[in-house]
């Protein structure tokens, strides 16, 4: 049901631009319709890139960096040598036959055949379940590889222009610089337009209509103005997108984002539809068809063996370094996944004739290959990635038990992970987001989008306990399933989980089914299960109910990038439950403490805390503020990382003081308590209240640093705040009306 | 929050936390850094709300109980020593060794990490996972659609597929038992704690 759906369009778009060609060519006896480089690489090519970068997920993307730098820059120079030498040497040894060509035009068909496509790669993975670390390490690598193979085709063309015999050592040198050259400048042009249009969006808060506009219309500068200066176009587009994304989603109005959003989607499906039909359509010339059997085939086997080869070894370089290592079943998919696709088309058709004499065999081979991976490999592997899970695991039905703990199992090893810190701290980033924060946010986002973003931040510092106790209690009387209704209409508090996550998560096709299917797309124990009939009817029942409504461990959370779907994530859902109770309970577990205890109070020590912190909120209640156990997450922060420098936060007044119920004075003494209790334990007070605070905040952005990590897009919408119970401990300068937030966000 | 590697003298009792749980000095140093990095005021301690303030853990079904797994019974807080102890439990079993008769049990042997995972079952330490305990257990890690009548009965299953001895609880050996197909060296074990 489905299953191969992305690739059997592909298929078929194949298929179906070969039958058009074919009554083209029935009709006209004329090619008339081909894919012309200049076509591909100026219109259609564009857009598809330009999607890849805009939504791509940063933190995942930078985080892997090195990885894919080496899997697309080695790993492309090693593919295109070993396959050009080797067709080489197996030309000479004369199985091929008579052909017209030399070392060189091997290394330059072997360059432009060496090269992973991104536009085919991003299908396969649509339909197969990867880890995210895989799915970034191959899609960044089908788009940094451009560079390398753009160097490269460059260089072999110019040395086949000069003629085997002129190739000196210094071109060669010259050819290794231009590789430098070319990918830095690209990437470089892409960094320039990228700053250029955070810039002009902070701008264009009158002209909302024409955002979208300058969205695309900068982007494709970029573009233009890469290949102008004969630098690495589709590098330059990809980093325009990776770095303005976040600045102009910050800045433009929620409808332009929609539109960038629908229309960039809508671009990118459309080029590549167009284009693997184009590759159909442009089969059928029988001009250009040369067959050599032994060519193509030879070429088949090559790349094939070459990449696994190349990714082998690499994967095993890597993983001496990597934390998170690559085992067999992700470099079997990074290997069989390697496809090639219309770039290889495009280059192999910008070749001379004159200068290379066989181009049309090459034109042949390249189509030949494209349709067998695109086809066949494309096709099968997702089959062949099932076959190779399910030999590893088991294939018994597990029984419930083992579903529970195994399930628990899951949970623990997240939350040890976390704790252990394996995500996360990263120096290098600390120091961006910092950089980020002080100078480029406030250069390049509106002030508007910078103000909500610490506005947002301070709200939820002072969630007060009245206001928790009272989402609480609702939730309680309207009954368990008040959670779920109240999702969408959060107006009982101002925790508005569905602003700060990311609204427009772009999610796998394949994980709305595998949600509606099994937990996991590819937990053949499931769906087997699902399909045979167990004797007892009760113990299906529980299986089914436990198998559906078990909450997904972290490990299972892949939404990351789709073509063809803007999809809210459903996680969400769970993530929200799984912290309204959590919250419930720490609130609960907080409040009992501080009831248990009551101690007359020492008031000089409560002024002694006041005088260590920084407050801006009113001394009504004079005494120690105890920041609230339950702090919101602040998932809105699309600005990661910006809270390491927490001691300009206010203290958060967590309301325990200010909540009626409780008298001033006790409440007094029971912070007191708290912090006696506390400082028993540890000597210095202001430490406690600070780690309290920093914790919070720590927490704050651990959570936005983890939400990013798992998907680094979203846009906040305007808060929809609930009317704040207005106390008096809150003086107004903290305290923002909630739809003041709103209007601030639309006017300006 | 800049990740400042310690120096190994740093640390202190070095020697004896290595042969305890059996990490390498550089995953010690790199947890201590760790440990530094969550207790924000350099305390030399961290409490729950430190560890609370780790967002994740806020999002993880059984996240609160992890952290109460840290700190001892009725402490609030936890050395460096014991934060160290409950992750070596999570240490990746080493392949091909030989199971020296004589030598305590190492802390990341299948036996302790099934006991830490038994442990955040059982909350009243009494050795035992009542119906109650397992109810709650469920109710943590299952989506709030599921009623607390299908609960009862999911608990009731999984109590009845488990328990042997037909006390109604269930025991470690019958929790052992019950999970011995799962791979558990391999699901307890985090790769970067060498």
């Amino acid at each position: 049901l489905g299953l191969a759906k992305t690739l059997v369009a592909i298929a078929l778009l194949i298929v179906l631009g070969l039958f058009l060609g074919g009554i083209v060519w029935a009709a006209d006896h004329i090619a008339s319709f081909t894919l012309t480089p200049n076509v591909f690489f100026f219109y259609l090519l564009p857009p598809i890139v330009l999607d890849a970068g805009y939504f791509m997920p940063n933190k995942l993307f930078f985080g892997n960096l090195g990885t894919i730098l080496l899997y697309a820059v080695i790993g492309t120079v090693w593919n295109a040598a070993t396959t050009g030498m080797s067709l080489y040497g197996v030309y000479l040894s004369g199985i091929m036959g008579q052909l017209d060509i030399g070392l060189l035009d091997f290394l330059l068909f072997g360059s432009l055949i060496a090269a992973v496509d991104p536009v085919a790669v991003l299908a396969v993975f649509e339909e197969v379940h990867v880890n995210e670390v895989l799915f970034i390490i191959v899609f960044g690598e089908s788009l940094l590889n451009d560079a390398v193979t753009v160097v490269l085709y460059n260089v072999f063309d110019s040395f086949v222009a000069m003629g085997a015999d002129n190739v000196t050592g210094v071109d060669c040198v010259k050819g290794i610089v231009s590789f430098f050259v070319v990918s830095l400048g690209g990437t470089f042009v892409g960094i320039v337009f990228a700053f250029l249009l955070s810039l002009v969006t902070r701008f264009t808060k009158h002209v909302r209509i024409i955002e979208p506009g300058f969205v695309f219309v900068i982007s494709y500068l970029s573009y233009l103005t890469a290949e102008m200066l004969s630098l690495s176009a589709i590098l330059a587009i990809t980093f325009c997108g990776v770095c303005c994304q976040k600045y102009v989603k910050a800045n433009i109005c929620d409808q332009s984002s929609t539109t960038v959003r629908y229309t960039m989607k809508m671009l990118a499906s459309g080029s590549e539809t167009i284009i693997f039909m184009f590759l159909g359509i442009s089969a059928v010339n029988p001009d250009i068809w040369t067959w050599n059997t032994a060519f193509i085939l030879l070429t088949l086997v090559f790349i094939s063996v070459y990449r696994v080869i190349g990714v082998v070894i690499q994967t095993w370089v890597l993983n001496h370094y990597r934390v998170v290592q690559l085992e067999i079943i992700d470099q079997v998919v990074m290997s069989y996944g390697g496809l090639r696709g219309a770039v290889a088309f495009a280059l192999v058709a910008l070749l001379d004739e004159k200068k290379v004499k066989e181009k049309n065999l090459f034109v042949s081979t390249t189509i030949i290959v494209v349709f067998f991976t695109v086809i066949f490999q494309g096709l099968t592997i997702k089959p062949l990635v099932q076959w190779l899970k399910v030999k590893k695991s088991e294939h018994r039905e597990p029984k419930l038990n083992e579903k529970l703990h195994g399930r628990a199992f899951d949970h623990i090893l997240s939350a040890v992970e976390d704790i252990s810190g394996q995500i996360g701290h990263n120096y290098l980033r600390d120091k961006w987001s910092n950089f980020d924060r002080k100078i480029l946010s406030k250069v390049l986002m509106r002030r508007s989008a910078q103000k909500s973003r610490d506005q947002i931040l301070n709200i939820f510092h002072e969630l007060n306990l009245k206001d928790a106790i009272s989402y609480v209690a609702e939730g309680e009387r309207r009954g368990s399933l008040a959670f779920i209704r109240s999702s969408s209409t959060d107006n009982m508090v101002n925790v508005d989980f569905s602003t700060p996550r990311p609204s427009t998560v772009e999610a796998s096709v394949s994980c709305l089914l595998r949600e509606k299917a099994s937990s996991v797309c590819l937990d053949m124990q499931a769906l087997e299960q699902r399909r045979k009939s167990i004797r007892d009817t009760e113990d299906t029942v529980t299986h089914h109910t436990l198998q559906q409504y078990l909450y997904k461990p972290r490990q299972e959370h892949i939404h990351l990038y789709s073509r063809h779907e803007i999809i809210q994530n459903e996680d969400e859902k769970q993530d929200k439950e799984i912290f309204h109770r959590t919250m419930r309970k720490r609130l609960e577990s907080f409040k009992s403490t501080k009831l248990g205890i009551n101690q007359p109070k020492k008031l000089n020590k409560s002024h002694k805390r006041d005088r260590g912190q920084k407050r801006r909120n009113s001394n009504a209640i004079p005494n120690g503020k105890i920041p609230s156990e339950n702090p919101a997450p602040d998932f809105t922060l699309k600005e990661k990382g910006n809270f390491s420098d927490t001691n300009n936060k206010p203290p958060v007044n967590s309301g325990y003081c200010s909540e009626t119920s409780y008298e001033p004075v006790n409440s007094q003494d029971n912070s007191v308590d708290m912090q006696e209790r506390l400082e028993e334990s540890n000597p210095k007070e202001n430490q406690e209240k600070k780690t309290l605070l920093n914790a919070q905040a720590h927490y704050r952005s651990a959570a936005a640093r983890r939400v990013q990590s798992r998907r680094s897009f979203h846009r906040p919408k305007p808060l929809q705040l609930p009317k704040l119970q207005k106390l008096a401990s809150f003086p107004s300068s903290c305290h923002i009306p909630p739809h003041s937030l709103e209007q601030e966000e639309t006017q300006l | 929050m800049g990740c400042q590697s310690s120096h190994p003298s740093a640390i202190p009792e070095l020697d004896e936390i290595m042969l305890e749980t059996g990490f390498s000095q550089a995953s010690v140093v790199r947890l201590y850094d760790r440990f530094q990095a969550l207790d924000k005021e350099q305390k030399g301690y961290l409490s729950k709300y430190d560890l609370q303030g780790i967002g994740e853990l806020a999002v993880n079904p059984l996240g609160d109980r992890i952290i109460n797994a840290f700190f001892k019974e009725g402490e609030d807080l936890t050395d460096f020593r014991s934060f160290i102890r409950v992750l070596a439990h999570f240490r990746p079993v080493e392949e091909g060794k030989s199971n020296e008769t004589g030598r305590p049990e190492p802390m990341n042997s299948r036996l302790r990490k099934l006991q830490f995972a038994f442990q955040l079952y059982d909350q009243d330490s009494d050795g035992k996972i009542s119906r109650d305990e397992m109810l709650q257990v469920l109710r943590l890690m299952v989506g709030i659609q599921v009623t607390d009548e299908q609960l009862v009965c999911i608990a009731e299953r999984t109590i009845q597929e488990a328990d042997q001895d037909g006390d109604g609880a269930i025991s470690f050996e019958e929790f052992a038992t019950s999970v011995e197909k799962l791979n558990v060296e391999q699901r307890m074990s985090l790769r970067l704690l060498k």
